[in-house]
């Protein structure tokens, strides 16, 4: 792996952070490089190369850089330190503990420790000694919060190893030794709680990647009763700026049943980072119990840090949470927002003079982003338990215009869309996605199809279509009163339009802000979904048409107030009862 | 101007373009700044010893034995309290006929606040005009710009706001301002006796527009040393900014950079980013909140400057003329702070963030019963209700002359809607209908 003689070069250019090197040995693609700036060092990555000349993309502002600085190479791509302490964690695009830095402001070339290594854990051992283990393999557990997390077999080892030894249950420092393996050749090799990966490559430490089936609770019932998200599955949010891209990625990461979320703050604004850090540590993760911040760990690389880091900040987030899914965790992982990282992409690109693709983004930017999406995903690992990633980007679309390349080949890589409309968002009805443009192809899995039968009801998946069928014939319904005029359609065409207002106000729209209803319970779900319904199906006898708006606003203000209302509570079932009242006043028996 | 002991100079350049110039020479530090007989230039590209440099005035009259010294040092600005009061060019430079600023030497364009040594801002900026502060309520530490079209005043509005503002120390960065404006400016906070807090980095429309890339980062330096050295809370007003991208698209076309949309570059995300995201709260007390103009041709947000600002700040504010009413409004719908959730209903009546809402609801579906009218339409009576609930919404509450506080705000809101609606079409929480409903 590592090599002795480093190779080690010269800076011969600069643009600003694209820096030429030339270099007197053996370089590769992704190496990473430090570059003198006046005794402070730069870190780099190299992006291409052309005869002794690297092209590095640099983590840091080049401001003041020299020709003719030296250049040192690593002879590793840029790797991320995993072991216990990093949940919780601030940390930027590169992995540096945000926290221990000093100052207020950042300084470039200060980079610190992912991990305390001398920190001491609670060690249980796993495996016993003659057991034959591979990369990945368990070998032993701390207590991370609340989470069992896995001392494994270092996912470089390549082949099969024996145990030796394992330590006993007891206090130990991440950086000392828990095991001792021995190798093919019977030479042996000590492992402590600490190991490297390089982010750009996938950890493969399992058996199998079947589909995914269960679904991922998120209390947005836009998600959870519309168009579901499973465990290990794929998604995006493209929307226009405003239509409420973080919120609804916020609002997941609260809500979403998980054991850990990642959230990688890729070029987006400080002072979203500073609420989670700020919010999180307060709030109550209803599922057990302990403070939210507690499973959460922030990947920080906003807009204003360098340019290049937020490229590699996904890959760190992904790699972060292949390391917690090996341990057979449930991970959200949460990037907001993939099109600043394409665009980052984009920036290198351009001052590489690369021959430029649709809107000047770099010709391979779909397979880019497709193996980035393959990442994610519901795994078997060597043992039998599963484990999984289940990975919702948001898009940045420019002007708002879904025909761009970033969204285009997004839609080829995730499966769920959740369209963001800047229409909705006018007219706050939050969250603002796009209920007939939207889609999960996850709800066409027979596998999903028979987990909501078991787990919510027979006809679930019935229903959910039949409403998303009102939601369509109600537009139509919209359009041909604005095309003919309210008296120039029969009145079934107001009550058409009216009832998918109903399914629109009452379970698509969700406060997010609101204690109550930002979440909902999928048993909560089920239940407005079959009153909403009820109402749908019911008919209603009006004369005229001017009568149908208010009554049907009566209806939808008694069901808003139940959403507001704590569940089974006095007030819900006061609503409750109003509402049966409202609906008996105009119901054809 | 620089009197530092040891300087380079050298006189024969080998390359002109319209922004730039090459030469041979070594030793060059990368954005290191440089005169080109006398002209101010800064270091944009390193390739073995040939070093570009951009002439901020432009290479007009340039001749290939230009005498070029290089300064050895990035941009910088001298901060002191000595700033106060004072009027400079984008080069920071006075010109108020004043004396030069003494203080400690600054490099502008800084580095980036650590996130985590951020404060989640908190305090609510009251301006007293409704369209702010009831539907889009200002914090300190945000940074908004008002979009708005070059025949809107919104020059007017934004003075405005920055006297009401309570900041003590207010930093008008001035690009591409017609001289009229920078004086209107003067006027204004001449008048309200504010001078004293007040710094201008000024580049008008009689600079060189490459000037303007300096003002940004010039006003922004001055603005880290109130805030952060001196806890101080500042607001930055920053007037054109559409002025300013186009700047740099022109930089980088000289430059040959391959345009992106709009044949803005493709960093301009990068670059109006590292600029805004200087707004700051610091836990320690001081902050900075930046109040931006980004002029729209005709209306349009889609275009890459709005667009990308859009992703970067923390909501928009959007004037228009209301033709019903006759009368400039900061129009409820593109318009939005997104910082609003972190003062409203908790610095302000519990109803706000309710009433907001609904109000916009209800505007809304005049807008919708305002289509139909136009297509032909016979009205329903809530329509017709509805539309008079907009007109008097957008006169009473929307239009940049309202001058109250947010309580009688939503008092005037509450009783447009007891006037107008019942309360099931209002479809607020029972508990704030049942405080608020006026009889
Ligand atoms: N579910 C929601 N409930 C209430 N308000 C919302 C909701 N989603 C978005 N908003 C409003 O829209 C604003 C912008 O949302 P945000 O997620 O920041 O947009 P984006 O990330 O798409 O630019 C928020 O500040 C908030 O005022
Ligand atoms: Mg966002």
């Amino acid at each position: 792996m590592e090599e002795n003689k480093l190779t080690t070069g010269k800076v011969s250019g600069i643009i600003a952070n694209l820096v030429i090197v030339e270099v007197n040995g053996p370089v590769s693609q992704n190496e990473i490089c430090f570059i003198n700036l006046a005794g402070v060092r730069l870190m780099a990555e190299v992006i291409k190369v052309l005869g002794n000349k690297a092209y590095t993309q640099v983590f840091e502002s080049t401001r003041g850089l020299k020709v003719g600085e030296p250049v040192e190479f690593m002879g590793h791509m840029l790797e991320v330190t995993l072991g216990p302490g990093i949940l919780s964690k601030n940390f930027d695009g590169l992995q540096n503990d945000l926290d221990t830095m000093v100052g207020t402001f950042l300084k470039r070339g200060e980079y610190t420790a992912a991990i305390d290594v001398d920190k001491a854990w609670d060690f249980t051992p796993v495996a016993k000694a003659g057991d034959v283990v591979v990369a990945g393999d368990w070998l032993g557990e701390v207590k991370e919060n609340w989470i069992g997390h896995k001392i494994m077999v270092p996912f470089k080892f390549e082949g099969k190893y024996t145990v030796k030894s394992v330590k006993p249950a007891g206090t130990y420092k991440a950086s000392e030794t828990i095991a001792v393996v021995t190798n093919a050749d019977g030479s042996e090799i000590n492992i402590s709680m600490i190991q490297k990966w390089p982010v750009k490559v996938p950890i493969r430490a399992y058996t199998d990647k079947p589909r995914p089936y269960r679904l991922m609770e998120t209390g947005v019932r836009i998600i959870d009763t519309m168009n579901p998200i499973v465990e290990g599955g794929t998604g995006f949010i493209p929307g226009p700026f405003g239509s409420g891209k973080t919120v609804l990625q916020h609002a997941l990461s609260k809500q979403a049943e998980a054991d850990l979320i990642i959230v990688a703050a890729c070029g987006e604004r400080a002072n979203e980072v500073v609420e989670i850090f700020t919010e999180f540590p307060e709030l109550d993760d209803p599922r057990t119990g302990r403070k939210l911040m507690e499973r959460t760990t922030i990947i920080a690389n906003t807009s204003n840090m360098p340019v290049a880091a937020r490229e590699a900040s996904v890959y760190t987030a992904m790699t972060i949470g292949e390391y917690y899914r090996s341990m057979g965790l449930k991970v959200l992982l949460l990037a907001d927002s993939t099109s600043r990282w394409a665009q980052a992409l984009r920036e290198m690109s351009n001052r590489m003079e690369e021959l430029p693709g649709p809107d000047a983004f770099p010709m391979d930017l779909p397979a880019i982003i497709s193996s980035f999406y393959a990442r994610a995903g519901y795994v078997f690992l060597n043992n039998g338990s599963t484990g999984s990633i289940t990975f919702i980007g948001t898009v940045s679309p420019a002007g708002g215009n879904l025909k761009e390349p970033v969204t285009e080949s997004t839609k080829k890589a995730a499966r769920c869309f959740f369209a963001l409309s800047q229409q909705r968002a006018d007219s706050k009805r939050y969250p603002a996605v796009d209920p007939i443009d939207s889609y999960s192809k996850y709800l066409e899995y027979p596998e999903l199809q028979e987990y909501l039968a078991a787990n919510i009801a027979p006809d679930w998946l019935a229903n959910v279509l039949e409403a998303k069928n009102i939601l369509l014939r109600g537009k139509e319904a919209y359009e041909q009163i604005n095309i003919l005029g309210d008296d120039g359609v029969p009145i079934d065409y107001h009550l058409r339009y009216w009832k998918s207002e109903v399914i629109d106000f009452v379970i698509l729209q969700q406060d997010a802000f609101d204690k109550i209803d930002c979440s909902a319970p999928i048993v909560r779900q089920k239940e407005m979904l079959e009153k909403v319904l009820g109402v749908c199906r019911a008919d209603f006898d009006f004369d005229n048409f001017e009568d149908v708006n208010p009554w049907f606003k009566r209806v939808i203000n008694v069901f808003k107030q139940m959403n507001y209302s704590l569940y089974q509570s006095e007030d819900y079932k006061k609503y409750e009862t109003e509402l049966v009242e409202v609906i008996n006043e105009r119901k054809v028996a | 101007m620089e009197t530092q002991g040891f300087k380079k100079i050298y006189t024969k350049i080998t390359q002109i373009t319209k922004a730039t110039c090459s030469l041979q020479a070594s030793g060059i530090g990368y954005e290191e700044m440089a005169t080109v007989n006398g002209r101010l230039a800064q270091v944009v590209k390193l390739q073995g010893d040939n070093v570009t440099l951009q002439i901020f005035s432009g290479t007009e009259g340039i001749p290939t034995n230009a005498e070029v010294v290089f300064l050895g040092r990035p941009p910088v600005l001298k901060v002191s309290d000595e700033l106060a009061g004072r009027f400079f060019n984008a080069y920071g430079e006075p010109i108020d006929g004043g004396p030069e600023v003494e203080g400690e030497v600054r490099e502008i364009g800084g580095p980036s606040v650590n996130p985590v040594r951020r404060k989640q801002p908190s305090e609510l900026i009251a301006t007293g005009i409704a369209g702010i502060d009831l539907n889009n309520t200002l914090v300190t530490g945000q940074k908004i710009p008002f979009f708005a079209d070059p025949d809107q005043p919104y020059n007017q509005v934004m003075a405005m706001v920055a006297l009401r503002a309570k900041a003590d120390k207010i930093i008008l960065g001035g690009m591409g301002l017609t001289n009229d404006d920078y004086l209107y400016y003067k006027n204004v906070f001449d008048n309200a006796g504010a001078l004293d807090r007040i710094i201008s980095f000024v580049n008008t429309t009689e600079n060189p527009p490459v000037e303007r890339l300096l003002v940004p980062d010039m006003a922004l330096t001055a603005a880290e040393y109130f805030a952060f050295d001196k806890k101080e809370t500042v607001l930055v007003l920053l007037t054109d900014m559409t002025l300013y991208a186009d700047a740099l698209s022109i930089v980088s076309n000289r430059m040959d950079q391959i345009p992106s949309k709009d044949s803005m570059p493709g960093s301009l995300y990068s670059d109006l980013a590292k600029i805004y995201e200087k707004a700051v709260q610091f836990p320690e007390g001081g902050s900075i909140t930046i109040i931006a103009v980004t002029t729209l041709s005709s209306g349009d947000i889609t275009h890459a400057i709005p667009d990308n600002t859009g992703y970067i700040t923390e909501g928009q504010l959007f004037l228009r003329r209301d033709s019903d009413i006759g009368k400039v409004i900061v129009d409820p719908f593109r318009s939005l702070s997104r910082l609003k959730q972190l003062v409203i209903g908790k610095q302000t009546r519990k109803d706000h963030p309710q009433v907001m809402n609904a109000a916009v609801r209800l505007y809304a579906d005049a807008a919708n019963a305002k289509t139909k009218l136009e297509n032909g339409f016979d009205l329903t009576d809530y329509d017709v209700r509805t539309m008079s609930f907009a007109r008097e919404y957008s006169n009473d509450l929307l239009a940049i002359d309202v001058n109250i506080d947010t309580t009688a705000m939503l008092d005037t809101a509450w009783d447009l809607f007891g006037k107008h609606f019942t309360k099931a079409e209002v479809g607020i929480k029972q508990e704030f209908v049942d405080s608020y409903w006026p009889e």
